[in-house]
């Protein structure tokens, strides 16, 4: 599945690819892209574990900047 | 500005107070630190503890870590006024950055504010404000003057001008009413409407665009990748040179204050923000661009594509042509005038459903009445028209009637005309050409598209004579439509090519070929939606015009990337090496580094206010 969710706070272009390195290595994410113009962050997993993935993601957003998270 | 931003500048204003306080005041032999240490902690500590929270993450190398760093051995060095003044400096330039960003991010989601908020749909007699994810497909709707259409449908009641520019780009209104489909994300100008609605939000125009342009980010440029890939390994391979920077030379000289001095200055530069952050806005506000001008660009890589373009294939009909067929010209044998051939062609075929009848009669007023009349299906037509016995169709018709014609000299269709059993002259029926369609290939060509290529169905002289008409520079005929793919791979595969391909169609039957092509454009995709799933760049209305200017858009954002790239490194470069020789201080380091962030923004920005001036046309 891959599906796409807005983001909260993403202050900073640098923290935005931190981030999306980051969630490429998170086990079961297919891919991950994040846009800093739009603050939308889009996530690739497979269907069984997509909303464990994107709790995942999101506590790895707050890991690079403690306001940022993804709202889902 | 945001309430955190104002407490920011607010911070920032008191800060940089306090420190030239702490400057210019009075100071006991060896209490000078006591001064600064309090405004050092008033200006960093939020840097001081975001560097301490990522380590305990895991998160080394970023920016609030070396900031601290730098600062922390500034200190260590005894450079008391440097430690704040470097700290403060990165947290004025981080201000200003983050200003700048939001700024430019608001006015560019600004262009993208036809969202409707709110639906008026009549319900049990009355009206009621609802919103548009609310409406059914079939309900009935009103569009006062002055709102923006909520959602697609047709026009049951009421006249009035639309305004599509936020749509297409198209700043003359388009005039509407009762039966016709209107497209939500419009702007009703002057009357009343009642509209059906066809479709849901979901699936309306308004919201495609808008997924469309969201999603856009999701097709990164190769220059973005590039960066993403240089700032991976830019930070390390800076902080590590510092390192070596402070203990080497140290080691051998032992001089370790001056090193370490200027190995922190090393750590000031390491952040590679400047380019993370200008090359996306530039994509972005390069895409924000076409938006404005009714071209949706469906990802940066494509943007980038298109500004490498050199070779443009064409569809025909609904491309460079209307699809509408029109006499081209009227060929009559004296003592027959033209007018009068056309005439009695067109009384004659008035009954008929034919295209070509109609493009006959399209432009005739006041026909005769016409009798006796017989069509032969695929031959033509003949009648009796002000007691004349008039044959209008092809010249299998002529032959079956006995009457000797001649080989036409215009390529394209031909109806043959006989009166009396006499032949009489021919009328050319021909594909109309699109408004504008020749000075869209004269721009193209004046851009440096030195390739324009024609790919259609036609017999070879309709595709080469129309080729001929509007300069393109070849045309390949007679293809099936699964031949068209097979004549685009050719164009790929050509060895001398250097730039890219791009196909420009309809989308309605093209797809593949749309997909096969560098990049694919699709025109007209006003309430096209198969045109719009299938292309990567998408002009809303079909003026062919806006083929240079997508390509002016592309090229001006491509070279102002290339500009930050290159502006940033050589700052960069030239700081780390007179750093490295010691001939600035901290104070220019950050300076510099701070001020290519805010420059490569501001340039960045540019690409948002590209108008049709810039591509300077002869």
């Amino acid at each position: 599945m891959k599906k796409t969710f807005k983001m909260q706070d993403l202050d900073c272009a640098n923290c935005a690819s931190k981030m999306e390195n980051n969630i490429k290595k998170l086990p079961g994410v297919i891919d991950c892209s994040i846009s800093f113009m739009t603050q939308r962050i889009t996530i690739e997993a497979p269907d069984d574990i997509f909303e464990e993935v994107v709790a995942k993601a999101s506590r790895e957003c707050g890991k690079v900047d403690k306001e940022c998270c993804i709202l889902y | 500005m945001t309430k955190k931003q104002k407490n920011q500048l607010r911070r920032l204003i008191l800060a940089g107070g306090l420190f030239v306080l702490a400057l210019v005041l009075p100071k006991a032999q060896g209490w000078a630190w006591a001064y600064f240490v309090p405004v050092y902690l008033f200006i960093g500590y939020d840097v001081l503890l975001d560097a301490g929270r990522n380590i305990l993450h895991g998160q080394y190398l970023d920016e609030q870590f070396l900031m601290a760093v730098a600062t922390l051995g500034a200190w260590g060095v005894g450079e008391y006024p440097e430690a704040v003044g470097v700290m403060l400096f990165y947290q004025v330039g981080e201000f200003f950055q983050s200003y700048a960003v939001n700024k430019s991010r608001k006015s560019i989601a600004d262009l993208m504010e036809i969202r409707p908020d709110y639906a008026n749909v009549l319900r049990e007699g009355s009206l009621m404000e609802v919103d548009p994810e609310e409406v059914a497909v079939g309900e009935c709707i009103v569009i006062k003057p002055g709102e923006r259409v909520p959602l697609d449908g047709v026009v049951t009641e009421g006249e009035s001008l639309l305004d599509t520019l936020a749509i297409t780009g198209e700043a003359v209104p388009r005039s509407i009413g009762v039966g016709q489909e209107i497209f939500s994300g419009c702007v009703n100008q002057t009357g009343l409407l009642t509209v059906q609605v066809t479709k849901a939000y979901g699936e309306s125009t308004v919201a495609r665009i808008l997924e469309l342009v969201e999603n856009s980010a999701d097709n990164k440029a190769r220059s973005e990748a590039f960066i993403s890939r240089f700032a991976r390994w830019y930070t390390p391979a800076v902080v590590g040179a510092a390192v070596l920077l402070m203990v080497l030379p140290s080691l051998i000289t032992g001089e370790w204050r001056t090193w370490v001095y200027r190995g922190l200055m090393f750590l000031m530069v390491s952040c590679p923000c400047a380019l993370v952050i200008s090359v996306p806005l530039s994509y972005f506000g390069g895409i924000g661009a076409a938006a404005r001008k009714g071209i949706l660009v469906k990802g940066s890589n494509y943007l980038e594509q298109m500004g490498k373009v050199q070779t443009v294939a064409f569809d025909k009909t609904g491309t460079l042509t209307t699809g509408e067929l029109q006499v081209t010209g009227t060929y009559a044998l004296p003592p027959v005038a033209p007018e009068e051939l056309l005439r009695l062609a067109a009384a004659a075929e008035d009954f008929s459903s034919h295209p070509i009848a109609q493009a006959l009669t399209r432009e005739q007023r006041d026909l005769p009445p016409a009798g006796k009349v017989q069509e032969t299906a695929g031959h033509g037509v003949t009648a009796l028209v002000e007691n004349k016995q008039v044959a209008v169709g092809s010249k299998k018709l002529m032959e079956s009637l006995g009457i000797p014609c001649p080989e036409p000299q215009t390529p394209g269709t031909v109806s043959f005309v006989a009166v009396e059993g006499q032949y009489a002259g021919y009328i050319a029926i021909g594909d109309r050409i699109k408004p504008g369609a020749k000075e869209a290939l004269e721009e193209l060509q004046a851009v440096g598209v030195h390739k324009t290529v024609l790919l259609t169905g036609d017999r070879q002289s309709a595709g080469e004579a129309l080729g001929r008409e509007l300069g393109l520079t070849e045309a390949r005929c007679e293809l099936l439509p699964q031949q068209k793919v097979t004549a685009l791979e050719e164009l790929l595969q050509e060895p001398d090519r250097k730039g890219t391909v791009c196909y420009v169609g309809d989308g309605i039957n093209d797809a593949p070929v749309l997909k096969r092509a560098d990049v694919g454009v699709a025109m007209g995709a006003l309430g096209a939606d198969a045109a719009i799933e299938a292309a990567d760049i998408v002009l809303m209305d079909d003026d062919p015009k806006k083929l240079a200017l997508a390509v002016g858009i592309a090229r001006f954002t491509q070279r102002i990337v290339k500009q930050n790239i290159s502006f940033a490194l050589v700052v960069k470069g030239l700081v780390l090496i007179t750093s490295a020789l010691g001939v600035t201080d901290m104070w220019m380091a950050v300076l510099a580094d701070v001020g290519v962030a805010m420059l490569a923004v501001l340039n960045a920005m540019r690409c948002l206010r590209y108008t049709r001036n810039r591509l300077r046309l002869p």
